[in-house]
Parts: C-alpha cells; sequence; structure tokens
C-alpha cells in the first residue's frame, strides 16, 4: 500500500515536472525558446533528406547545403507556404529521393504493396499446401496395433510391463 | 506440380538476383534530376569577370549551351578542368560557368591559375540558383537546348567517356 502512494506520487511529481518544462505562453513560445514556427520546421526537415550526407536527415545534418535548405525552407515557411508547398518545392528540384517517405505513385506501388502481396501470396500458398496436406493424410494407425494397445491398457492399469 | 518444387524457388532467387545485381551496381549518389526534359531555372546573374553586368537565361535563348557548376573550394572540379579547358579550345559548344557559394575574388585567382574555359561565369553567392537548379554536389553540369529546355545533368566532375559519348552528340544533335 505505501509502495503504491510512493508510485503515485513519482508520477504526479513527474507528470508535473514536464507541464513545468514546455508550457505555452500566451505568444506562442515554449518555455525551451522554440517557437510554434521552430516546431513545424523541425517536423518538416526530419521528413526531408539531406542530398550531400544522405541517410540524414535535413534536420540533422551539418552539410553547407542541409544549412542553405534549412534557409530556404524557412523563408517559404515564413512566406505562408503550406508543408505541402514546400515538399513541392523541394520535390521539383531535386526529386522524391528529397523525401524520406516515397509518394505512393505506380512507379512505387511494388514498394508499398509489395510487402502485403507477398504476405498474401505467401498465405495462399501455406493455406494451399495444408489443405492438400491434410487430403493426403488417411489414417493408418486405426486398430491394426492391438498387441500395442493391449500393453498400454495393462500399463495404465498399473500391471507390470511384462512386454519389456 | 513437383517440378513446382524446384522451378519456384528458381524463379525468386533468379528474380532476387536481377534486382539486386542492378540494384547494387547503381551509384546512390547520382540522383536522376527532376529537371531534365524541363525549362531550365531562369536566373539573372551578375558576371564574375564584369560584375556590373548580368547574364539571364533569356539571353542564351536560341543557343545550345552548357551550364558547369564550380567553385574555387571545390577540388574535384580541379579533375574536370583540363578537360573544359579542352573542350573551350575546340570551340564546339559555349561554356557558361556558375561560381557556386564562392568569393568573386578567390574564383577570379583560380580561374587566372587554371585556365579559364567559360564564354562567362555569373557569381551565385548564396547558393539560391544552385538550389533553383538541384545542384548538391560540385561539379556539375548540364545541357541545355536552343529552346532552354535541360537536356542532360552530369553529376560529379565530366569524364573524356561522357563527353565523347553522350554529351557530345547529344550537342551536335541539338545544334541542327
Amino acid at each position: 500500500m505505501i509502495a503504491r502512494a510512493a508510485i503515485a506520487a513519482l508520477l504526479l511529481a513527474c507528470a508535473a515536472a514536464t507541464s513545468a518544462v514546455d508550457p505555452v505562453s500566451p505568444n506562442g513560445e515554449t518555455a525551451a525558446g522554440m517557437s510554434a514556427l521552430d516546431l513545424r520546421l523541425k517536423r518538416l526537415e526530419a521528413e526531408l533528406r539531406c542530398l550531400v550526407c544522405q541517410n540524414q536527415t535535413l534536420a540533422d545534418s551539418n552539410a553547407d547545403l542541409a544549412d542553405d535548405l534549412r534557409r530556404e525552407v524557412r523563408s517559404l515557411a515564413l512566406a505562408g507556404k503550406s508543408d505541402d508547398d514546400i515538399k513541392a518545392y523541394l520535390v521539383a528540384r531535386y526529386g522524391d529521393f528529397v523525401l524520406y517517405k516515397p509518394p505512393v505513385k505506380p512507379i512505387t506501388w511494388m514498394l508499398w504493396f509489395g510487402p502485403f502481396a507477398l504476405l498474401a501470396g505467401g498465405g495462399a500458398l501455406w493455406w494451399v499446401v495444408l489443405r492438400r496436406r491434410a487430403r493426403s493424410i488417411t489414417p493408418t494407425a486405426t486398430k491394426a496395433d492391438t498387441a500395442g494397445e493391449l500393453r498400454a491398457r495393462k500399463l495404465l492399469n498399473g500391471e507390470d510391463d511384462v512386454a519389456a | 506440380m513437383k517440378s513446382l518444387r524446384w522451378s519456384l524457388p528458381l524463379a525468386i532467387f533468379v528474380i532476387l538476383v536481377a534486382f539486386l545485381w542492378v540494384g547494387l551496381s547503381r551509384d546512390p549518389r547520382e540522383v536522376p534530376s527532376p529537371l531534365l526534359g524541363k525549362p531550365a531555372p531562369a536566373f539573372a546573374l551578375a558576371k564574375l569577370h564584369v560584375p556590373s553586368e548580368t547574364l539571364a537565361t533569356a539571353d542564351l535563348k536560341g543557343t545550345v549551351w552548357l551550364l558547369n557548376v564550380w567553385a574555387s573550394w571545390c577540388v574535384s572540379c580541379r579533375v574536370e578542368h583540363p578537360l573544359l579547358v579542352e573542350l573551350a579550345k575546340a570551340n564546339i559548344v559555349p561554356v557558361y560557368g556558375l561560381d557556386y557559394k564562392d568569393e568573386p575574388d578567390a574564383g577570379r585567382a583560380w580561374l587566372a591559375q587554371h585556365g579559364d574555359p567559360y564564354t562567362a561565369s555569373i557569381v551565385d553567392r548564396d547558393g539560391r540558383v544552385g538550389i533553383d537548379y538541384g545542384v548538391y554536389g560540385v561539379p556539375e553540369t548540364f545541357l541545355i537546348d536552343k529552346a532552354g529546355v535541360v537536356r542532360y545533368k552530369q553529376i560529379g566532375p565530366l569524364t573524356p567517356e561522357a563527353l565523347k559519348q553522350k554529351i557530345l552528340p547529344l550537342v551536335r544533335e541539338l545544334q541542327k
């Protein structure tokens, strides 16, 4: 009971601590100094690829080009462009590769739906094989093994295993 | 039905090998440009040697031209530079240089040292035009036709093979 109370107190303290960290003040600034725009850009940049260091996002990269692209993304956002507009701007220049999440279009259908098609195909194959096997297995050990059955019954009845 | 037992896995294996063969032999650094077949992004930039003059894409309508993105800080530009100088001497196609994110003074000094193959160089100090052209690794070279459409993009240094086998035949065809 005491332990439970202690845990509850701890959870409450944690909740209080987290809510103390990021209350949004009236002018849209969080305590950490991140404006709503900063947060939006951070989220957007995490979906965009830096083309110089290809396995990093725009948000993570220190490359010079990433700096320029972040500046460009920010100025577009300040000009009132939506996230989709900004992505379209970058795709027009660098291609779909700039997006971490590839768009669904005929050339990426295999990428998006291939795994599900494989799963369905594998499942169907599995089902067919199981059905065929179930049909091909005919009961073999019906009443043929009467001697073994007799021995088993004796053993179950607690008699000595004479046959052994 | 029995033959499926080995032919199906074999077929899957062959398909997998084919995909890996093609996929792994590709250079992931070469991102196909979405600009191919599209109008070259317009610019109007100051010339490197005559800063008071500007060069605009509109001025080049009606000619087939190469846009070579270079910079004095770019190491691999030195690799392709002799080739560009040679190309300029042959006088086949005008080459315009885009001095990308560079100090104009450093750019001029670099050209004085290594030779200037460019009909004109223009200065893209903040890299904005570079972004419009989807530049992500200098050097890059674009071939633009008479109508101002991008026909070819070379990512990385020009090579004698790329020049001889792809760019020059395309230039000749576009100049007709």
